[in-house]
């Protein structure tokens, strides 16, 4: 019956995401004020229907329902409540369930919510996202059924991807699918507005919350995703230039640059149809993401299902949307005034740089991953690896630090060059100071880049606090720090980036338990290895009491996991956290004669990288409460003052 | 200031140019990836492509071949490996420091990242394989080991 129920639900939440498209033309197109009326609560109804549907879906997991043929293939009953709970994601049909139900949700809150914008804009916002949310249902019911019934019913399930069993990781891809969510809510209103012709200041703020909330729920999910990686591949790496891991790059890079445009259409009204061109950009490369994931186009761990026919679902998806608003851009940009003009040296044209930076990073990171697929559709094959993507996009993310250094000391409309250099003086200082240091002290011993890395975390640390200088820190707004914040964070996270690949080192031993081992400071006694078992996996766990310069020893247990559900090794480094780096330990592979292959690492200051990207994505939620809470005072005046008139 | 000049941008002119300047970019980005991809390009070889076209020592590569079956050997120390890497047409000496990852073994296909040194031998710094049974490295396709007669197969070619 719950499955019944879901399926119903899931019917009953398409047939109105139609109604609330319909309704919507008819609302904008033709007048027809009585079908206007019907769009917000039908957009409400329709988030509650697919929210239903996806509750049955998390019960049928939970109960580990095996006459489901989605519960059958991805679950098993001897898992742990909390990854049948999240193996209800961790699929294809679900995780686009999910995809939909989020989308649903975010129109219900548009429908709720949203007060600032234009009441055609906001109809017509409404009818595009049903437009959107109608082709994930369709491809739910029509190619991905998440509910279908197993005839005869499983006596038990396959079970998960042991590597995907980790809390990290239960909540790594829904928040990455906010994200992409988020953006498609940001693509919505500039159709709304392409629609209404309304592209203003007005639309720009009514979408900024969605575009700076889709963007901090991306941060965090790269964030989480790389510490995922991390600690649980146990290759000591942060950042693979995954194609999996560039899905989720690519739709961060757009959004960043979307971000700030946004915020000079909504301050000073300018950039418009720029501002709307990357609305449509940023969705695109959420489907773009989608697709490279969902549809087994790549093979790695992510890429689990080898199915064509969703391929080309998706595909025809993403060609429809993105096709159609560039058509509707195309028409429709002559129609979109030139905003506000600036000068060559202003806040504008700094957010103009940084918007073409990550655009061309963007492109050099889209191209990379794409190449290798366009090649072996001409039949022959080619690997794109890290030495092209450091190469490309390394100098230019260095570009960005300066401008990112620059950028928030620049007067909006018009500075002079001096003037702004001035302002620097301090930062200026510091990054040459670290620049002299670094060279005197660890030239020839560190590469170029990451050399840079450091020079450029000090400057923009330094410059990032610059906004708040000679200001009354009291009556700063709340947005003001949360930008001061996330341009700290930058500096944080590229000044881990830059110590781990320049001062980690690595020690590769075979030893038996008995052995001290010594590296970097630290002493590291191997004690034992015992079997140890799980809820679903059988381990052999090893014992280590590390000490740093003769301190107090702790105890570190890396295991190396078998799990038989289905059948497949993983490793679980252990980590030692200090203020100024980690200690990673890995257990390998047994040898012959009794000893066993470990792998350690130092890896100075590595934790600032998740840390500076937890303060960029603080940042960013700062800057959401400063932003709502000032328009919410701003319409309670207005009320008021309307009360008292 | 990117462009150089200083002063007010004239009348109906600034959108002009900014759309210019994102030309610009986008195609000094394209151009970029190009000149960067060729290098790219000639980052994968098989045994055979090592042979025939030589590559000098020391520069970075990615090696894609199978483990011949019999080669694999452990050194003294317990971390470093040496193995046989064949396409079916060539074979090249390799060797490994580190915890090899669970699915390489012999027969199994593997690109090892490194490069050569002065005698010919490829020092991998870094083994793919990954955890997933059903991967099979992208320029490896095609290639299998024939368990009856112990050759490794070519398809691709």
């Amino acid at each position: 019956m719950i499955a019944e129920t879901g399926l119903a639900a899931l019917w009953l939440a398409a047939a109105l995401a139609a109604l609330q498209l319909i309704a919507a033309w008819a609302g904008v197109a033709k007048g027809e004020d009585s079908l206007t009326k019907l769009v917000r609560p039908v957009a409400v109804a329709q988030g509650l229907l697919v929210a239903l549907a996806f509750v049955m879906l998390v019960l049928l997991f939970l109960r580990s329902d095996m006459s489901v043929a989605l519960v059958a293939q991805n679950s098993h009953s001897m898992k742990p409540w909390l990854y049948k709970f999240a193996g209800t994601w961790g699929n294809h049909e679900g995780s686009m369930l999910l995809w939909v139900m989020v989308m649903g949700l975010a129109g219900s809150g548009i429908a709720l919510f949203e007060r600032a914008l234009a009441r055609d804009t906001h109809i017509a916002t409404l009818g595009a996202q049903a437009l959107i949310s109608l082709g994930f249902y369709a491809f739910l019911l029509f190619a991905s059924n998440p509910f279908a019934r197993l005839d005869p019913a499983a006596a038990d399930g396959q079970g998960l991807n042991p590597l995907l069993q980790d809390p990290g990781l239960a909540f790594h891809p829904p928040t990455l699918y906010l994200g992409y969510v988020g953006l498609s809510v940001a693509f919505s209103f500039a159709v709304g507005a392409l629609v209404t012709r309304q592209v203003d200041a007005a639309f720009a703020r009514a979408m900024r919350p969605w575009v700076l909330g889709a963007w901090v729920l991306l941060t965090l999910g790269i964030t989480a995703g790389s510490y995922w990686a991390y600690y649980e591949l146990g290759w000591g790496g942060w950042w693979f230039w995954d194609p999996v891991e560039n899905a989720s790059l690519m739709p961060w890079l757009a959004a960043t640059a979307l971000l700030h445009s946004v915020s000079v259409l909504a301050t000073r009204d300018g950039l418009r149809a720029w501002t709307v061109m990357l609305a449509v950009v940023a969705f695109s490369m959420s489907m773009v993401g989608t697709f490279l994931v969902r549809s087994g186009i790549l093979t790695s761990v992510h890429a689990f299902a080898v199915d064509p026919r969703r391929g080309t679902f998706i595909l025809v998806l993403l060609a429809l949307y993105i096709g159609g608003a560039l058509a509707l851009f195309a028409v429709r940009v002559g129609a979109v005034r030139e905003g506000s003009r600036f000068e060559l040296v202003s806040r504008e044209a700094m957010l103009v740089i940084n918007n073409l930076l990550l655009t061309v990073i963007l492109g050099l990171v889209l191209i990379g991953t794409l190449y290798p697929l366009l090649t072996e559709a001409m039949g022959t094959k080619v690997s794109v690896g890290p030495p092209y993507f450091n190469s490309v996009a390394g100098p230019l993310a260095l570009g960005l630090m300066v401008v990112l250094a620059a950028g928030p000391v620049t007067r909006w409309r018009r500075d002079t060059l001096r003037a702004v250099v001035a302002r620097m003086a301090v930062p200026l200082l510091v990054g040459s100071v670290a620049l002299a240091l670094l060279v005197v002290l660890a030239a020839g011993r560190i590469g170029i880049l990451p050399l840079l890395g450091l020079v450029a975390a000090a400057l923009v640390g330094v410059a990032s606090l610059a906004p708040l200088w000679g200001r009354n820190l009291r009556r700063t707004p709340l947005f003001t720090y949360g930008m001061v914040l996330a341009h700290l964070g930058c500096a944080v996270s590229i000044a881990g980036m830059a110590s781990e690949s320049a001062f980690s080192t690595e020690k590769l031993v075979a030893a038996r338990p008995g052995e001290t081992i010594e590296t970097a400071g630290w002493s590291i006694l191997f004690k034992s290895v015992t079997p140890v078992a799980g809820p679903n996996w059988t381990a052999m766990e090893g014992r280590f009491a590390v000490s740093h310069d003769g301190g107090a020893a702790k105890e570190l247990r890396p295991q190396a996991r078998f799990f038989s559900e289905p059948p497949t090794n993983t490793t679980e480094s252990a980590l030692l956290t200090r203020w100024n780096g980690q200690l990673y330990v890995v257990l390998g592979d047994s040898l012959d004669d009794g000893r066993w292959q470990l792998r350690i690492w130092w890896k100075p200051f590595v934790t600032l990288i998740w840390g500076g990207g937890g303060m960029i994505g603080l940042g960013g939620v700062l800057a959401i409460l400063g932003r709502v809470g000032r328009g919410w005072l701003r319409r309670r005046r207005g009320r008021n003052a309307e009360a008292f008139a | 200031m990117a462009m150089g000049f200083r002063g007010s941008v004239k009348g109906k002119h600034q959108r002009l140019i900014l759309i210019v300047v994102a030309m610009v970019a986008l195609i000094g980005a394209v151009l970029l990836a190009m000149s960067a991809l060729k290098d790219e390009a000639a980052y994968f070889y098989t045994p055979s492509d090592a042979k025939a076209k030589g590559v000098e020592p020391g520069r970075s590569i990615r090696l894609g071949g199978m483990v011949v079956k019999g080669s694999l050997k452990r050194e003294a120390d317990g971390v470093s490996i040496r193995f046989d890497v064949s396409d079916g047409k060539a074979v090249v000496p390799a060797t490994f420091s580190g915890i090899a990852p669970d699915l390489f073994r012999e027969g199994s296909g593997v690109v090892a990242e490194g490069a050569f040194d002065t005698r010919g031998v490829f020092v991998a710094s870094n083994l793919l394989a990954k955890h997933d049974e059903r991967y099979m490295p992208r320029e490896l396709e095609g290639m299998s080991y024939n368990e009856t007669t112990h050759q490794i197969e070519n398809g691709a070619q």
